[in-house]
């Protein structure tokens, strides 16, 4: 008996999903076909654009925390993503949808992202999903999108693990973790005319793993490996490694780990008189590391994931439009809301073509974003691969200058 | 290049032994004299740490570090930072230890446990309130390097060693000397023979953590200043290592205390400098803790009681 209960419960939810699908697609207002259950309020909403939106309505939700301590770079998702669809409000009205956005808060909780997804794929007007800030949100979450099918862009999800679980809805505008290994190695070879290295790593299996690419990396471009060496997290003392490394004399000493550990080494290794590069990958990126590493910070390299708009005179006039019209701060993040959004947009205009001008299935915008090919965002370049990662996406690289109190950006890694 | 670098590893090496000798002096002494193992010891070693960069941030906030020559700052921290964690010590031994004198002894090793967490964790609630970060940068006092060719000594590391030498010399001064030294060598022998002998048990053993505890805190301060950067978890493995020296040297005596951290601190640096060169690669400097405990386990497994451990007579 109990076995059967989700059961009838799931056709019950089908019948009525169906049935208002049927109703969005038969009737004239887009209005009436949630008007059984939804306050009058929102009917007239519907009605008074009614004119025009006789297609339906379109809901692209944002799913980043809006609440806790890290809703300034949730907010600043939702924000950018929001600027995106009011800027393409105007061009869905004329083909006669209502495009409205329907931000969720997450609050970087996994179980309360999951409910979310569950109430997202619920609501059949819900064409796609621009989040989340926090990939172990994302990766739960998307087993509901998937049930869906409803599609997710992430603009800001790096863990490997999210496109390498199999699932077609799941798609991401910024690199992965994976990424910043190769693209370090490149950069340093080709950028800093590195011709040795010495490798030291914290043993996580971020810090190793990164290393481990870089290795390669090096290996296969000639690079000469000096030395590869580990250390232990949380001691204060590594005279032992780089007595070794800094006798060797590298190019460069690459450190994959964080930065308390980070910021220790290379004021040790100066203060051995090391005098080549020092660089690493996101784990450094704080503004603890210049506290810690003291002047020793001067020069340090590392990549990151995330990139500076504001770096072009496109990209200003783009932040400072953003500014005026949003009356928020801008955010790293808020331009990877904005590209996200757009390639969502893009998709359900593709979708909407493809079905001769009538609201698409959730079904077709997967299938229509999911194609996204050479998509040329704000800031990011989107082609989707199969996993749904993206094959143009950049790696950044940013340098610590002495008495500056946060890194400079210096550019794409190439 | 195998050669070139030697000189400098053993001065990194020796800088690190001599601070694991001193901590180890602190866990050797309680011992001694209780024949129980002071866990908390690795935290009051942090603790002194802690209270020394606090010093010299004040001194620097206030403005009056300017111009203080770097000596007199720094026989201040050591001062200050003794001061509060020879009281800490005290404390701790009054509070958490003497009530469980004559419990068995698994139980005061629990207790000290717990004390450890909590002295962790009270100095990280209190750096998070006061600066909002438990993360402490201390200025250095000693930025210079001596170069002598074949390898460099910071003047920092020289000034660690120089002071723990000090404090080596007039502990065991002290102990052989002094009247109080004699009476804490009888309370090691024997509790209740010297207590028959009109000595004050209770404060000998208070004297005992007053001691051991201020060389900890010193050793806190001039870690800190060697390192430049401190976190409450630092006495966590370094206490640790200590008390490996304090092993190995035979625990409950002062000069295998001292020549243990002082061999352990070498066989780190050989071991984190070596290893991989000579094993091309296979074993690397991650593996220099392995190294160094394998020795241990070697020299346990044929002397078990440490390098000095047959000289009961001298423990203290």
């Amino acid at each position: 008996m109990k076995k059967r209960t989700p059961l009838s419960l799931l056709s019950v939810a089908l019948v009525a999903s169906v049935s208002l699908a049927g109703c969005a697609g038969t009737k004239d207002s887009g209005g009436a076909a949630g008007g059984s259950s939804q306050p009058s309020g929102n009917t007239q909403q519907g009605s008074a654009s009614g004119g025009a939106t006789d297609g339906g309505k379109i809901l692209i939700a944002t799913q980043t925390p809006l609440s806790g301590n890290q809703s300034s770079l949730g907010d600043a998702i939702k924000t950018g993503a929001e600027y995106a669809l009011n800027l393409r409000k105007e061009e869905f009205k004329k083909l006669g949808f209502d495009l409205q956005l329907f931000p969720q808060d997450d609050q970087a909780d996994p179980k309360i992202g999951v409910a979310n997804a569950e109430m997202l794929i619920s609501n059949p007007d819900v064409l796609g999903v621009v989040g989340h800030l926090n990939s172990g949100v994302a990766i739960p979450s998307s087993v509901k999108y998937e049930e869906g099918k409803l599609v997710m862009v992430s603009p800001a999800n790096t863990a490997v693990k999210l496109t390498e679980e199999g699932k077609k809805t799941v798609h991401r505008i910024c690199a992965r973790d994976d990424a910043q290994g190769p693209k370090a190695a490149i950069y340093a070879k080709n950028s800093l005319g590195v011709k040795t290295a010495f490798l030291i790593h914290d043993k996580t299996a971020y810090g190793q793993g990164l290393a481990d690419q870089v290795k390669a990396q090096f290996e296969k471009d000639g690079v000469q490996v000096l030395g590869y060496e580990g250390i232990t997290q949380g001691e204060k003392d590594y005279s032992a490694v780089l007595n070794q490394a800094v006798a060797k004399s590298p190019d460069i000493i690459f450190f994959g780990g964080l930065y308390p550990e980070g910021g220790i080494l290379v004021k040790q290794a100066r203060e051995k008189g090391y005098k080549g590069y020092f660089m690493g990958g996101d784990g450094l990126d704080s503004s603890d590391m210049i506290k810690i590493a003291g002047d020793a910070v001067d020069g340090v390299v590392f990549t990151s994931v995330a990139g500076d708009v504001t770096q072009t005179e496109e990209g200003k006039k783009w932040a400072e439009e953003y500014k005026k019209a949003t009356n928020k701060p801008l955010e790293t993040y808020s331009v990877y809301g904005y590209d996200s959004m757009n390639v969502i947009l893009n998709g359900v205009l593709e979708a909407i073509k493809a079905n001769g001008g009538k609201k698409p299935t959730r079904e077709q915008v997967l299938e229509a974003v999911h194609k996204t090919k050479d998509f040329q965002g704000q800031f990011t370049k989107v082609t989707f691969d199969d996993k749904g990662d993206n094959i143009s996406a950049d790696v950044f690289i940013y340098k610590y200058e002495k008495g500056k109190d946060r890194s400079t950006f210096v550019g794409k890694a190439e | 290049m195998l050669l070139s670098i030697l000189p400098q590893v053993l001065v990194d090496g020796l800088t690190l032994g001599f601070m694991y000798a001193v901590v180890a002096l602190g866990y050797t002494m309680v011992y001694g004299i209780l024949e129980f193992i002071n866990f908390a010891h690795g935290e009051i070693f942090m603790v002194g740490a802690f209270v020394g960069t606090e010093v010299l941030l004040i001194a620097d906030a206030m403005g009056s570090l300017k111009g203080m020559n770097p000596y007199i700052a720094l026989v201040l921290m050591l001062v200050i930072g003794m001061l509060v964690t020879g009281a800490l010590g005290v404390g701790i031994e009054r509070i958490a230890y003497r009530p469980l004198r004559n419990a068995p002894r698994l139980v005061p090793l629990i207790s000290a446990i717990g004390v450890s967490f909590l002295l962790q964790d009270l100095v990280r609630f209190t750096e998070a309130v006061a600066r909002n970060e438990f993360y402490l940068n201390s200025p250095i006092l000693f930025n210079n390097s001596i170069n002598l060719g074949f390898a460099s000594i910071p003047q920092k590391a020289l000034i660690v060693i120089v002071i723990a030498i000090i404090m080596m010399v007039a502990l065991t001064l002290f102990v052989n000397k002094t009247k109080w030294g004699i009476a804490m060598r009888a309370v090691a022998q024997d509790q209740t023979t010297a207590s028959l002998m009109t000595i004050n048990v209770d404060k000998v053993i208070m004297l005992t953590f007053l001691i051991g505890s201020s060389l900890g805190g010193a050793t806190g301060v001039l870690f800190a200043q060697n390192y430049g950067t401190i976190d409450p978890y630092i006495g966590f493995i370094l206490g640790l290592k200590a008390f490996t020296a304090a092993v190995l040297g035979g625990i409950g005596n002062l000069r295998g205390a001292m020549v243990g951290g002082i061999i352990l601190g070498l066989l780190e640096s050989l071991a984190g400098a070596y290893m991989g060169p000579l094993t091309g690669g296979a074993f690397g400097a991650e593996y220099k803790d392995v190294f160094a405990f394998s020795i241990l386990i070697l020299v346990l497994l044929f002397k078990p009681e440490g390098l000095f451990g047959e000289a009961v007579k001298e423990k203290v």
